[in-house]
């Protein structure tokens, strides 16, 4: 039997306390927290940088390693800085040296690298280790050595080897949302499937119970199956909360394809113990090849934003064809001031209240009392794209649907109108990487940190 | 006929992955699960602009959900994408006639 207790879906959303003080206090053998995902885009991962504050960051963790102390037993967190890219990782390294120093504890912390080095990408994917998954853009050696960052999602096995060196602490880089979870119950040989299972409903906290703010959960795994039991003070599972869950963001609501094989949960039946608490048993995993998924990022131009605001009714409903005058007008200009064609950068106008959400997908039109013309400038360097938004400004301030009118001038919400976004990055791989050795493409560094009093530790 | 997310309990749209949209259709109960059932494959495939046979569907009766993915119109992040977290298309699915 293991017990996991996940102290919410992921680090810097936030936590109920209390229920991570009833967690403690049920003597868990692990805590697992995701640090991060794909969900917040691409800037993320090509930057290596966390989304979260770093004050955030550090008073959650803070608590996590207070936690950690007093319950004796590792505490893991995949996916470091939202991106699990190596600088993320080591900034989250970084905020645990603070706090030990700051909690006079002393540790073991195993950080386990899941950044991929281009060159090697490179060789292994001239050697056919690299995979396509359905649907996935076109790749080779130079898009390889455009990436700022590529990363590999790790598995179970990585983190176990992380769990291995005695560490008390484990700084993850990209791993799957699950393999944190998953880690400690395969070790100590339970169910593969409900191993695999549990970890997919409980990499969101609570989320999968009735009260998703709430957070913290924690999970019981054992030869059989799987029990899952909020600790929130008014959170409860259901048998439908728990088996909606493999809904969420998922393709494939039945199957989930991690490092070594697949797990399949068609046949999982969901009984309720209680009013609160739900047993899964009957999901299977599937041994397959040893695969780790890609993901890499990288610069795809430079952007400048402005923002015009229409709420004259005849501007309003005539919107799209203002906003393709002035595109053309902004365009002719750059064309004659800078002699750059149509084609070296990207310039296009959405509309906020008309389209802006769907594109060429919308079918409503109502007119409404007000657009938003949000001028979007794409550009080779940061240069040129404040340039050519300093080209668009006076086109969006004034550009009248027609000659014989007054000049008219629309809403600026800001000085300066422009906004520069800095670098615009894109996800480039959709791939996985074929693997010997589940290490070989992963590398643990342990550091003794020595501050204060030995915390005691419990047997493992 | 009605709007699908008029009769329904949520219809929720997310990304599942950079490369992969998906829209769970919560009916809530049994009768409006199979209301929602003889929605045509093609007609969701045209709202998102895609093949057809590019749409995974699953009628999940247990749970009264039906749910539909997509490759994501607009591949997460890139130059052309305007919802990161693949949340508004579901809106094209809740205002669908059916």
């Amino acid at each position: 039997m293991t017990r996991v207790l996940i102290p919410t879906g992921a680090l810097g959303l936030g936590y109920d306390r209390a229920a991570l003080a009833r967690g403690v206090a049920n003597r868990p053998d692990i805590i697992a927290v995701d640090g991060g995902s794909t969900d917040s885009g691409p800037s993320y991962l090509g930057r290596g940088v966390s989304k979260y504050s770093r004050a955030s960051t550090k008073a959650e963790w803070r608590d996590l390693m207070l936690a950690r102390a007093e319950a004796g037993v590792p505490l893991v967190i995949g996916t470091s800085g939202t991106c699990g890219a190596d600088t993320a990782v080591d900034w989250l390294y970084d905020i645990t040296v603070e706090l030990a120093a700051e909690l006079g504890q002393s540790l073991r912390v195993a950080r386990l690298y899941s950044g991929q080095n281009g060159a090697e990408m490179t060789k292994a994917l001239a050697a056919d280790q690299i995979v396509p998954l359905p649907g996935a853009p076109e790749i080779s050696a130079d898009v390889l050595a455009s990436c700022s960052n590529i990363v590999a999602l790790a598995g179970a096995e990585q983190i176990q080897a992380a769990l291995a060196t005695g560490a008390d602490i484990v700084i993850a880089g990209r791993t799957t949302d699950t393999a944190i979870i998953a880690a400690l119950p395969l070790l100590n040989s339970d169910h593969a499937g409900a191993a695999w299972h549990g970890a997919k409903v409980g990499e969101c906290g609570a989320i999968a119970t009735t009260n998703p703010a709430s957070g913290t959960i924690q999970i019981d795994f054992d030869a059989g199956g799987f029990v899952i039991e909020p600790l929130g003070a008014t959170a409860r599972a259901t048998p439908y909360t728990v088996s909606a869950h493999m809904l969420y963001e998922n393709s494939d609501p039945f199957i989930l394809y991690e490092p070594g094989g697949h797990l399949d949960v068609t046949a999982a039946r969901y009984s309720a113990l209680d009013d609160r608490r739900v047993r899964v048993e009957g999901s299977v995993w599937v041994p397959g090849p040893y695969t780790v998924k890609l993901e890499g990022a990288r610069i795809a131009g430079y952007q400048t934003v402005a923002l015009a605001l229409l709420r004259e009714r005849r501007y309003v409903a005539a919107a799209r064809e203002w906003a393709d005058m002035v595109i053309a007008e902004t365009r002719a200009k750059v064309a004659a001031r800078l002699g750059l064609s149509d084609s070296d950068y990207d310039l296009e106008i959405r509309l906020i209240g008309v389209d802006a959400t769907l594109g060429a997908l919308e079918n409503r039109r109502p007119l409404p009392a007000e657009v938003g013309a949000l001028g979007i400038v794409t550009a080779p360097t940061e240069v040129l794209s404040a340039e050519i938004g300093k080209f668009l400004n006076p086109y969006l301030l004034h550009h009248a649907l027609t000659e014989d009118e007054p000049m008219p001038t629309f809403a600026f919400p800001f000085s300066p109108a422009e906004m520069q976004r800095g670098a615009l990055y894109e996800f480039c791989l959709n791939h996985v990487l074929h693997l010997q050795d589940p290490m070989q493409a992963f590398r643990l560094t342990v550091s003794e940190l020595k501050h204060g009093t030995d915390v005691k530790m419990g047997p493992r | 006929m009605a709007e699908l997310g008029s009769i329904v309990e949520k219809v929720r749209s997310k990304n599942a992955g950079p490369f992969w949209l998906t829209i769970d259709i919560f009916c809530g109960n049994r009768d409006v699960f199979d209301r929602v059932i003889p929605l045509p494959t093609a007609r969701v495939a045209a709202l998102f602009g895609v093949e057809e046979a590019q749409v995974k569907r699953f009628e999940i009766p247990d749970l009264n959900v039906v749910k539909f993915s997509v490759p994501r119109p607009v591949v997460q992040g890139t130059r052309t994408d305007r919802d990161m977290h693949g949340a508004g298309w579901g809106a094209l699915l809740a205002e669908l006639e059916i």
